[in-house]
């Protein structure tokens, strides 16, 4: 019992919520922009999966991670808008393009990293330098002896690297974009109504293409953090599934930035949890079976859902494709 | 890749005056090799195969088919289509190809087959299982020696009674150096996902350093990069697995239990080019030099020659049958004697 709730643990966990939770934060604002404007994006996983494989090749052949960020997020942009010409332009089906794209991620990066670094589809491990690492921030020796707070500050939202600190601050800027600025507005107004913001003489297509590709920077950047922050090289598949939870983090809070930052952080809770709970013995019930403490996350997460949550409402013009005149 | 070399050799001394005779009137053979879930270049047990039969290709010159696969159901299809195809033998990689392979060796009774890391008791199929719990007894050891903390960790790839085998050898080799060692246990899942899960891998590793853990072991094939990543990344140790892996993080690596996949895969072909193959159960353990552990240039700086003599001790005992290294898979169940 002890070692399972002294300070230094439960401050530990929390680190490596922050560290799992990055990802699913990133994923589920590209999510909130995109089904704000009214295009459902089931395509966040593959967006997120070829952005980490852009990344990892780019970082194994540059030794930059700068330039692997940038090519990661034009990578998930044009991801983005092959989305979006397909139900923007084309009024296609959301549903079966974002799955396609997530097929064609899942395929290609093993194709084309067999092909170009024979390691079995995955990138060449990576330096030090050519990754993002973590940091300490300034001045947080000064608070340290803060009670509370500042091993708080010191242990968990210190050290770091960049990508955990701006997928921190993406969700501040989300809320604000969305919520205080003309753009927002528009937005807002698009996936609920878009014939009205049409009337007003405003672009559909140019709103919705525009919220997509802030998906796709999103994206690039989640999977950037996967591929040379979190780990030092792409593998394949290494998404596993992410952009499936960021979605549903991102409906649990009901398609607004702060509930889905939680839902994002519960997650990414539980996970690390569950890694630390392994092999731990329970006071009470001795050591629990590896498969229990594995299906927690999902356990709870049926149980907040049904219970806790209430109806979560999706814009109204949500995947229905605008039809200017018929 | 000197050692494979030096130790096909060896082992082929003897039958190699008999090959030169036969070689001649043997026909080509067609080998073919189905590799499993981790994909042919894991860094680990589906490459240590792949080392052995390109060595096989080497020597030769004849040319083998393969197949890596990548999900589940493509099992039975790659290892029939194989049989189909007129290949023989047909050699199958892992646990998991069991069943597969049982079935198919029963369609083609006129196929030789083999499969290392499990039995299938047919006429016509050698299956290769290793004492992995004698080598990593030998690295659990070397954990101990090496431990500061006397925490040292463990991290699976899936949850299986192999994998819960390397875990109980290692923990034994620790016990057997320090008694009061404490050996913190992860496995990453309990679906073969497990086996290419780096960043899963890196997060149970980081978790057992908090622990207070310095020194961690994983057989979790392409799991492990993440595992030594990790180590690398938090100036620990890591051992890793199955291949010689003291080459990914050099400076970090302090040893890796090796298991002669190689070995086994390369007599396999070469046993049937020279109209030798045998059927039947071979069990290679550490007198039959199936299991061990690397000693190279990357990791001969973190080696100190206390604990090679150590190690070295541990292994003729073990050979000589003084220390008996309990198998967690002859009773499902891992009981440690200090």
């Amino acid at each position: 019992m002890d070692s399972l709730l002294n300070a230094q643990t439960v401050l530990s966990t929390l680190d490596a919520t922050l560290r799992v939770s990055t990802p699913l934060i990133l994923c589920a604002m590209a999510g909130l922009f995109s089904e704000r404007s009214g295009i459902i994006d089931i395509s966040l996983e593959g967006k997120m999966l070829s952005a980490a494989f852009a990344s990892g090749a780019l970082a194994a052949v540059t030794g930059s991670a700068w330039i692997a960020l940038a090519g990661a997020i034009i990578t998930s942009i044009l991801l983005s808008l092959l989305h979006g010409f397909a139900c923007i332009t084309n009024r296609g089906d959301q549903v079966v393009s974002g799955l396609a794209i997530n097929v064609l991620a899942s395929g290609l990066t093993i194709v084309l990293g067999i092909a170009w670094f024979s390691q079995g589809g995955q990138t060449p491990a990576l330096a030090s330098e050519a990754r993002f690492m973590p940091f300490e921030l300034p001045l947080i020796e000064s608070i340290a002896h803060i009670p509370f707070i500042g091993p708080f500050m010191q242990s968990v939202i210190s050290g770091h690297n960049l990508l955990v600190y701006v997928a921190l601050l993406a969700v501040p800027l989300t809320w604000w974009i969305v919520y205080k600025t003309r753009f927002g507005l528009q937005l807002r107004a698009v996936g609920e109504n878009p014939l009205a913001v049409d009337t007003a003489g405003i672009s559909v297509s140019q709103l919705r293409y525009k919220s997509v590709m802030i998906a796709g920077i999103l994206c690039g950047i989640a999977g950037t953090y996967l591929a040379i922050a979190q780990n030092a090289a792409f593998a394949r598949e290494m998404t596993a599934g992410q952009g499936y939870i960021a979605l549903a983090a991102m409906i649990f809070g009901k398609w607004r930035p702060v509930p889905a930052l939680l839902a994002c952080l519960m997650f990414g809770f539980l996970d690390a949890v569950s890694i630390r709970l392994q092999g731990v013995a329970l006071p009470g019930i001795g050591e629990v079976p590896v498969q229990l403490i594995q299906a927690l996350p999902y356990v709870l997460t049926v149980v907040l859902l049904a219970g806790f949550i209430g109806k979560a409402v999706a814009p109204k013009a949500i995947g229905v494709p605008f039809v200017k005149e018929r | 890749m000197k050692l494979t070399t030096r130790l096909i050799r060896n082992l082929l001394a003897g039958s190699a005056a008999l090959a030169l005779t036969t070689a001649a009137n043997a026909a080509d053979i067609e080998p073919a090799v189905v590799f499993d879930m981790g994909g042919k270049f894991d860094k680990s047990f589906n490459q240590g195969v792949y080392d052995g039969v390109e060595q096989f290709k080497k020597e030769t010159g004849l040319s083998y088919r393969e197949f890596e696969v990548t999900n589940e159901a493509q099992r039975e299809q790659a290892l029939r289509r194989m049989a189909q195809r007129g290949a023989n033998p047909v050699l199958g990689i892992g646990f998991a190809q069991a069943p597969a392979l049982e079935k198919v060796a029963k369609e083609f009774p006129d196929t030789n087959f083999a499969i290392i890391d499990m039995v299938v008791d047919l006429p016509n199929v050698r299956s290769i299982v290793f004492k992995e719990h004698e080598g990593s007894f030998l690295v659990g050891a070397m954990a101990a020696l090496a431990s500061e903390s006397g925490k040292v960790g463990f991290v699976g790839g899936m949850d299986i009674p192999l994998i819960r085998r390397f875990a109980c050898g290692y923990e034994q080799g620790a016990k057997h150096i320090n008694a009061d060692a404490e050996v913190i246990q992860n496995m990453t899942g309990t679906t073969p996902a497990a086996w290419n899960d780096p960043g899963r891998g890196g997060e149970l590793t980081k978790s057992q350093f908090e622990r207070g853990v310095d020194v961690v072991y994983a057989a979790a094939g392409g799991t492990g990069v993440g595992v030594y990543q990790a180590a690398k990344d938090a100036g620990k140790l890591a051992i890793g697995v199955d291949s010689n892996q003291n080459y990914i993080q050099p400076g970090t690596m302090l040893t890796s239990m090796l298991k002669r996949v190689d070995v086994a895969a390369y007599n396999v072909f070469m046993d049937a080019k020279n109209d030798s193959f045998t059927p039947g159960i071979q069990v290679l353990g550490l007198a039959e030099e199936g299991v061990g552990w690397s000693l190279d240039e990357h990791n001969e700086s973190l080696v100190s020659d206390e604990m090679k003599a150590k190690v070295e001790e541990l292994t003729s005992m073990i050979k000589s049958g003084e220390i008996t290294v309990h198998d967690y898979m002859s009773d499902n169940d891992c009981k440690v004697a200090g």
